[in-house]
């Protein structure tokens, strides 16, 4: 009993749980005072507390802390209280519920000891995001999440089938570091990296999160992608698979979202340009990258929260979404674009920003084990990013043209949100000591020299020329990009359409058949389509007994 | 209605020399900060502006010709 109060996931699975039950003023206290509760419960508690309970003779550790999950727990709970504060007046109360249910997820899977709690928490993230997703309740995300929520069981199954296996190999459920050299671990990590978004099932991510409401997507983009990251760093530390699977993920996202019209999808592709980076980071295994890996995922959950809150209330006063439709509202919404530009710049890590003190440690890390095409891969993405998120984002949206719209700022709260993790993104930019104090390993690591500050400047700034050098091909059109939800979306659909129309033809064929014999039957009297469905039943009947006779005999 | 200052012609040129001498600020300091390079590769003057300036050309250029394979109308999936 005394667990589930001090379970900082468990509280904001109850909270999310009553908060249908609230309205008005009490519905905006729970959700401000909720995650703040369960930070000062976490922060209070000894690093080597646990607590465990035992269930089909497996001994469930629920909660394990130490630097690295209070780490994320942090960073967690202060995006809820963020994300609440920007949408607690706007937000209706089931995507509050469900975003409540889904942190407390995320928190429960970051504080779990052993693989069948991680599993089970891992499950109900998988289905209380879709539920985040379906708030929007417009035919677009009722289609979006059903296609999530497909590719996330499959993870999951995957995942089940990886436990299993490793289960039943080594008789443990621990969650420590494993190496993927059998099938059970090696489907562990399949399913790890599938929420991380991982290729091939990329897609899901840019196709599912812009289908959300204006705050929804906040949510989504910080606790399922970020939980993979640190499942990843307890289970799979060093794996060096992941150093080549981090870089494409960095590629691939730069490339869409070069490519993308959808002011969110350009953000959502950038999400797993992120995540790229902290994969390769946890690929290369070193202290250093660990802690970089570690520091960034932190960092990038409140930078791209800031991004999609800026991004949000454009949509949220403007309806719009597309860069074609958008320009020029820097004037009429100042605070938005003031704090979606210090977003841009803390992803495109510009000295003074948050995104400077953490990235440069998977960078240095890179140098450290002189690997070069790692190095050269990271640098040029470090200047890709600032491309794609850095400056397109917010010059297709705050700049660009006159689109003639003139939206005001959005309402108080949502400003306070984003003035909030303006400020936190600044502040880890100049005050680095804060989060570097807060990593699982000692840092021996200072970001601010003047030889790393001058040359990450030449490679923003010289980046930035080439984006308005290039600006006519970056010409935004009515577009969207081919990726693998292809398979699933359109190629499969169509081959059941051609099946269809393959059966309709067999069937064709055998009318002359069916109706001789049925001129015959008893059935002379009956309708058509009973006659049809006479024959189809003769058929099957017909074929069951030859596939009888067949085994009989063979 | 007079334009606003960021969208006129002279404005605009004026904000080109501005990053022009910014620009070029960045590279002439590398005459008064030693880099301490660790690949021999970055020991090439202004190796970190000519790199991200090349890359992010090859990123835009890559991404326009991977465009004209997989770019769709954007009802692509609802008709």
């Amino acid at each position: 009993m005394m667990c589930s109060l001090l379970h900082p996931g468990l509280i904001l699975i109850l909270a999310g749980l009553l908060i249908p039950l609230c309205k008005g003023k009490l519905r905006t206290a729970v959700v401000l005072a909720v995650p703040l509760c369960a930070l000062a419960v976490v922060w209070n508690l000894d690093l080597t507390t646990s607590c465990s309970t035992s269930y089909l003779g497996f001994e469930l550790q629920l909660l394990r802390l130490d630097a690295l999950s209070l780490l994320f727990i942090t960073v967690f709970a202060i995006t809820v209280f963020t994300g609440s504060l920007y949408c607690c007046l706007q937000a209706n109360s089931r995507e509050l519920s469900a975003a409540f249910i889904y942190a407390g997820g995320a928190m429960a899977v970051v504080l779990a000891g052993d693989l069948i709690t991680l599993f089970i928490f891992w499950e109900l993230m998988a289905l209380s995001s879709t539920l985040v997703l379906w708030s929007a309740s417009n035919e677009s995300s009722r289609r979006a999440g059903m296609r999530y929520i497909l590719i996330h069981l499959l993870g999951g199954v995957v995942l089940m089938a990886g436990i299993t296996a490793y289960l039943n190999q080594t008789g443990s459920i621990a969650l420590t570091a494993m190496q993927p050299d059998s099938i059970g671990t090696v489907l562990i990590l399949c399913g790890f990296l599938l929420n991380a978004g991982a290729p091939p099932l990329t897609a899901w991510l840019a196709d599912a999160y812009p289908e959300a409401s204006f705050s929804g997507m906040v949510f989504l983009s910080a606790f399922t992608t970020k939980t993979a990251v640190y499942v990843l760093m307890r289970g799979f530390p060093g794996t060096e698979i992941l150093i080549a699977i981090g870089v494409f993920m960095i590629f691939y996202g730069i490339i869409y979202a070069l490519l993308e019209n959808d002011m969110r999808r350009i953000l959502a592709y950038s999400i797993v340009n992120q995540v790229g980076f902290m994969i390769c980071g946890i690929g290369i295994g070193t202290e250093m990258a660990l802690n970089g890996a570690a520091a960034h995922a932190f960092t990038h959950i409140v930078y791209k929260a800031l991004l999609l809150m800026s991004a949000g209330s454009v949509l949220y006063m403007t309806g719009k979404r597309k860069c074609t439709d958008l320009g020029g509202l820097i004037h009429s919404m100042p605070v938005t674009a003031v704090c979606g530009i210090i977003g841009a710049l803390a992803i495109s890590s510009f000295p003074l920003t948050s995104g400077f003190v953490s990235k440069s440690m998977i960078t240095q890390s890179a140098v450290d084990q002189h690997i070069l095409w790692v190095w050269l891969a990271l640098q040029a993405a470090s200047a890709g990013v600032f491309l794609h998120a850095g400056i397109k984002f917010p010059w297709f949206v705050f700049f660009q043209k006159d689109s003639g719209l003139r939206p005001e700022d959005p309402p108080l709260n949502m400003q306070l949100g984003m003035i909030l993790f303006a400020f936190v993104c600044l502040f880890l930019g100049v005050f680095p000591n804060v989060l570097y104090a807060m990593l699982p390993y000692q840092v021996d690591y200072v970001p601010y020299t003047a030889a790393h500050t001058l040359t990450q400047l030449q490679l923003l700034l010289f980046s930035g020329l080439a984006f308005f050098v290039m600006l006519p091909l970056m010409k935004r059109t009515l577009t969207i990009s081919l990726d693998f939800d292809w398979f699933y979306r359109k190629l499969i659909p169509q081959l059941v359409k051609w099946l269809e129309q393959l059966l309709s033809i067999v069937s064709q064929w055998l009318m002359p058949i069916q109706n001789k014999l049925m001129t015959v039957s008893l059935l002379q009297n009956a309708s058509v389509s009973n006659r049809t469905l006479a024959f189809n039943l003769c058929l099957v009947m017909f074929l069951f007994v030859i596939t009888l006779i067949y085994y009989l005999l063979v | 209605m007079k334009q606003n200052w960021f969208y006129r012609k002279s404005s605009i040129k004026k904000l080109w020399i501005g990053t022009i001498i910014v620009l070029a600020l960045t590279v002439i300091a590398e005459f008064f900060v030693h880099l301490h390079p660790h690949f021999d590769i970055e020991s090439y003057f202004a190796f970190h502006a000519v790199y991200g300036f090349l890359a992010c050309i090859a990123m835009v250029l890559f991404a326009k010709l991977l465009g004209y394979l997989i770019k769709r109308k954007d009802d692509y999936y609802d008709v």
